[in-house]
């Protein structure tokens, strides 16, 4: 079974390798590229813990052979934040609002809510909740991760009206 | 959870994904999304040897319109489907429909042509098709043929479907002016497959219902046609005694499995159930 050659954007990094057909995006960017926030939880498409923006599309990487994202132009959570380390408003907020705790979801989570707030600037909560209703946490019990993206938002639109309990 | 080996193929056209598929016949998968074939890949209940990614193929994705039509290329995504002005404006069930389809993720990735095609009674878009009386247009070395969404499901995961061929698009007629629609689903959690579905269309003249389409989806090995219970209400003013005759038609021709979303018993008692929240829904939207 012969290695195909995939070319790829990563964070604003050209990437060029050879990839067994068969193998998983998921584990090009966590084996290959050495890019370990995307996480690896169901592996069944359910978690949403791997989520990776890929030419404006929030996906699941898990269900993705590398070879589809031939051309693609990808971001991680390693690329969230600016090069001086100047964390994204999504990241902040997550931090102020307890929008984590074991943190395993939180990759896919910030990955995710970045591309909705892209696709909608000022979403009410409900539209957070399905927003990211593909993406699975444990933890929190999803309050603190909406009160996060929703301050994230605010902040994004220069809207915030109330403070972050820190 | 690794799939086993396959050789890939990219073809960036809808000949070349044709040809590829006739010369290695049943060693062959399209792959479009992905979102189920990969999954059944992982499991190692489906190993191709050669997997066609449509991915690249300009041709087989889009939404038109031609003349009462709308076409709607295979490779179209959910995502996309919703998102379309020309379905907002002309089937806006299709929309009602994919928003009830997985997770954002999956609607991204997931297209309409891999839902219709696959052959599992879990999709929803398959009953949608037979209620709005679809087509899906096939094409294969020795050319192209239709076969209507109410002829191609034959068991689950078997179609009409041979290999070697490509489903390339679906063609939906506009329905009836006015028409009143609904797809009512009941699922577990998002993401999950209905434990019972029914799609209706229906257009009201005077007071009383002249025309009628209902289908179900995931109560049988493949979507339902429920021609009966539409012609129960057909003539009628919607009133109690024919939406029951409708919902009894309907309920009688369910076969589902006892599984986790519940006995089959109870399944075919929420085809009716939602049968009936579809009808009322179907009724206050027709004009």
């Amino acid at each position: 079974m012969a290695k195909t050659h995939v070319k790829m954007t990563v964070n604003g990094k050209e990437i060029e390798a050879l990839v067994e057909p068969r193998t998983l995006l998921i584990h090009f960017i966590r084996e290959e590229l050495e890019l370990t926030g995307p996480h690896i939880g169901c592996e069944t498409s359910h978690c949403g813990a791997c989520t990776l923006d890929i030419d404006g599309k929030s996906v699941k990487s898990c269900t993705m052979f590398a070879v589809q994202a031939n051309g693609a132009d990808i971001r991680t959570i390693e690329g969230m934040a600016e090069a001086d380390g100047t964390l994204h408003p999504l990241q902040d907020a997550f931090r102020e609002m307890h929008g984590l705790q074991c943190g395993f979801c939180t990759p896919g989570m910030i990955t995710r809510a970045y591309r909705l707030l892209q696709e909608n600037p000022n979403p009410s909560d409900e539209e957070i909740r399905m927003g990211i209703s593909g993406n699975l946490c444990r933890c929190t019990g999803y309050q603190n991760i909406v009160a996060a993206i929703r301050l994230a938002a605010e902040r994004m639109n220069g809207t915030q009206n109330w403070e972050a309990a820190e | 959870m690794i799939p086993g080996s396959f050789d890939y193929h990219r073809p960036k056209t809808v000949d070349e994904a044709v040809a590829l598929l006739g010369q290695y016949g049943e060693e062959a998968r399209a792959i479009a999304g992905g979102h189920s074939l990969i999954p059944m890949m992982k499991l190692r209940l489906a190993a191709p040897e050669h997997l066609i990614d449509l991915g690249k193929i300009e041709a087989l994705r889009g939404i038109s319109r031609d003349g009462d039509t709308i076409v709607i290329g295979a490779t179209t995504t959910q995502a996309e489907l919703i998102a379309s002005p020309v379905i907002a404006s002309n089937l806006p069930i299709l929309i009602e429909t994919a928003m009830l389809i997985a997770d954002p993720q999956i609607r991204y990735v997931g297209t309409v042509g891999g839902n219709v095609a696959n052959g599992d009674p879990g999709n929803d878009m398959p009953a949608l098709m037979q209620c709005l009386g679809a087509d899906y247009v096939l094409k294969g070395a020795s050319g192209e043929r239709s076969v209507a969404a109410r002829d191609f499901y034959e068991a689950a995961y078997f179609t009409a479907l041979e290999d070697g061929e490509l489903l390339t698009s679906i063609r939906i007629p506009l329905p009836p002016a006015g028409c009143g629609w609904a797809y009512e689903k009941l699922k577990r959690k998002v993401g999950d497959y209905a434990t019972a579905a029914a799609a209706v269309m229906l257009k009201l003249h005077g007071g009383a219902c002249s025309f009628a389409s209902i289908a179900l989806t995931n109560v049988g090995d493949t979507p339902l046609l429920a021609a009966e219970a539409a012609e129960a209400l057909v003539g009628s003013s919607l009133d109690k005694s024919a939406i029951d005759a409708a919902v009894a038609a309907a309920e009688a021709i369910t076969n589902p499995a006892s599984d986790g979303r519940g006995p089959a018993e109870y399944r075919t008692r929420m085809a009716g159930v939602m049968l009936r929240r579809a009808i009322a829904r179907a009724k206050n939207r027709a004009a």
